[in-house]
């Protein structure tokens, strides 16, 4: 238990570390951000929005301590400042808008590559030296060394625009409007389909390999060969005396991995111009935007610190071991 | 400290540059490690040839040399870019740029990270608790978000990317070089050379620093690689240099004159070959000097799951 409360301390203490930086970062800026971006602004901008700039830029008089109290404060309330690009919508919402297609399209794909990826593992592993054996591994690390969104615009060129199989932009069809429709969901799984196959590719191999070795440790250990001695069908060992146990260490990064493949996604929605995160925070580098780009980084490496302990105390619940 | 439970040795993205792992089929081990680390040393070699050489033989990769987008010819043998720029010059410039800034950052990662390791783990202590935890905080932070914001706030160039990659990328290493240092001080050789009143120094330089090696050797590698991943994807974003031309910034172009949209193949495809194909030999470049560090790593052929390679934390990014 105490480990569990020592990681959950770490999460704390990164999040910590993030709204710090967050708040740091700004005011740190060689130079004078603000007046830059005040000339750049001046007259496209009303003056509550300069205002609102001025504060989450830190452009105050107050003493630090209180700026950074100002600021946590803000925070908990949700109020991340106003965004220049979607001006005048609050950074919060435009977050919120594309929130959902970003877990939508990495969360898919996180556990369809778990999925797939730990099954390919384990068959690799249950017949060792095996074609699947031999071919897999050296073919997936391949695959991982390009990057995602490489991959992406190499699908979209062949795929979408060459054979047309798949629509290669946006996150559903101009003919479908938003809403609980089977027109719509079936819209956005298609249009989901290709980015998402991109980023199982990318990331197929490292499950692939964790898998492979951890079961390989399993099936050398006696409970295997005393189950294959009693003779159970080979089908329940594979499951029930295999997998069940080879799946811990595959299950302990996947936290981790949520982090990667949010990051993957970040770049390979910006080839599919899909509205989530990346595309958002395109948006915000280019038009310089940097409520809205700090707004994303809170948001997503909170989400990834979460996911890391939401994962933790998972395996503490299913792992009797690590209850210690 | 211990190891945290969620410790990212087995972290997918850390294990995929690891064709063939440690239990590979009795039988040809040997040959096919061999193998592995000779292909290896030739993709390395090679592209570090064409980023030293290459420059010299094409022309400026900056000038207007044709019509835009023509597709591969015998005059352009890669086409040509939506401005009309040659991409064979695009593709092996961008190799030097790419490899040096990739080079660099990836020596001081694994300098920083040394550092910090050894330190941790030779003062032990309060040095050691604090440092730690800097590491392990910094380990569980993701990647891109983190790097995408800090290189925002500073001007655009080479040394902006150069500083930021290595602020972001060193702590992996100094858990690998800590468990490293920690396990090599409890050692009878060192302890011979304190009785024998050698001065920590010494003790370091000349007892530890060959001991680490290997190790070091095979984190410059995996932090190479790691740079040169992240810079590609730092650069397609629009956070680097775009007036200069690297692998990155080619990409960059490559999305912004629709590339895609007008089917020109040729814009993207080397470029993004020599990302993947430069990533794979590093990877095998890596794995070997991994086994050369590891010698159990060899030796284990299939019984049971063996000691890991060095885990390699790439591609925190793409």
């Amino acid at each position: 238990m105490s480990g569990l409360l020592r990681r959950m301390g770490l999460y704390a203490i990164a999040a910590w570390f993030a709204l710090t930086l967050n708040f740091l970062l700004p005011r740190m800026m060689p130079g004078d951000p603000a007046q830059a971006l005040f000339a750049r602004f001046q007259g496209r901008l009303e003056p509550a929005a300069l205002e609102a700039l001025t504060v989450t830029l830190g452009v105050s008089t107050a003493p630090l301590g209180e700026q950074y109290l100002t600021y946590l404060g803000q925070l908990v309330r949700g109020e991340l400042g106003i965004s220049l690009v979607y001006f005048p919508s609050p950074v919060s919402e435009v977050i919120a808008g594309g929130l959902g297609w970003t877990l939508f399209l990495a969360g898919g794909a996180l556990v369809v590559a778990f999925t797939l990826g730990s099954a390919l593992g384990a068959l690799a592993a249950w017949r060792r030296g095996g074609w699947l054996d031999t071919i897999a591994p050296p073919l997936l690390s391949f695959l991982g060394a390009f990057p995602y969104f490489w991959l992406a615009m190499a699908a979209v060129w062949l795929l979408g625009f060459q054979l047309g199989w798949f629509p290669v932009r946006h996150a559903y069809g101009p003919e479908v409007n938003p809403g609980f429709t089977l027109a719509f969901a079936a819209s956005a799984v298609r249009h989901a389909l290709l980015p998402g196959a991109t980023m199982v590719l990318a990331s197929l191999g490292g499950w692939v390999l964790t898998m492979r070795n951890a079961m390989m440790g399993v099936l050398d250990d006696e409970p295997i060969r005393f189950a294959q001695a009693r003779g159970l069908p080979p089908a329940r060992v594979f499951f029930h005396y295999g997998v069940r146990n080879a799946l811990l260490p595959s299950l302990t990064s996947f936290g981790m991995a949520f982090g990667f493949v949010l990051s993957g996604a970040l770049l390979t929605e910006i080839v599919f111009a899909y509205p989530g995160q990346g595309y958002l925070l395109l948006q915000a580098v280019r038009g310089q935007d940097y409520p809205l780009l700090q707004g994303l980084f809170l948001t997503i490496t909170l989400a990834v610190l979460a996911a890391n302990a939401l994962v933790d105390v998972v395996v503490v619940l299913l792992d009797p071991r690590t209850r210690g | 400290m211990s190891a945290p439970a969620n410790a990212p040795a087995n972290a997918p993205a850390a294990a995929s540059g690891a064709p063939g792992n440690n239990a590979a089929p009795a039988g040809t081990p040997g040959r096919r490690r061999d193998l592995r680390s000779t292909l290896g040393v030739v993709i390395v070699a090679g592209f570090a040839l064409i980023a030293l050489v290459g420059p010299l033989l094409v022309g400026d990769p900056t000038a207007y040399v044709g019509a835009p987008l023509e597709p591969p010819s015998a005059a352009h043998w890669f086409g040509t870019t939506g401005q009309g720029q040659d991409v064979l010059a695009q593709t092996v410039v961008g190799a030097r740029t790419t490899l040096l800034v990739g080079a660099i950052v990836g020596f001081l990662v694994v300098l920083v990270g040394a550092i910090v390791g050894a330190a941790a783990a030779f003062f032990g202590g309060v040095v050691d608790a604090v440092l730690s935890l800097v590491v392990n905080v910094s380990l569980v932070m993701p990647g891109l978000p983190l790097i995408v914001v800090i290189a925002a706030f500073l001007p655009p160039g080479p040394v902006t990317m150069a500083v930021v990659l290595a602020l972001t990328g060193w702590p992996w290493h100094a858990r690998v070089v800590r468990a490293q240092v920690a396990s090599l001080r409890r050692r009878d050789f060192v302890a011979a050379a304190t009785v024998s009143g050698e001065p920590a120094w010494r003790i370091v330089v000349v007892e530890l620093l060959p001991n680490l090696a290997a190790l070091l050797g095979s984190s410059f590698i995996g932090a190479t690689l790691y740079a040169v991943g992240a810079q590609v994807g730092l650069e397609f974003l629009g956070l680097g240099d775009l007036n200069a031309v690297t692998w990155g910034t080619n990409l960059y172009w490559a999305t912004n004159d629709s590339a895609l949209l007008t089917g020109s193949w040729w814009t993207f495809v080397p470029t993004g070959l020599g990302v993947a194909t430069l990533g794979f030999g590093l990877a095998l470049l890596g794995f070997a000097l991994d086994e050369r560090a590891n010698p159990r790593l060899a030796a284990s052929t299939g019984t049971g799951p063996g000691p890991q390679p060095t885990p390699v934390r790439r591609r925190a990014l793409d």
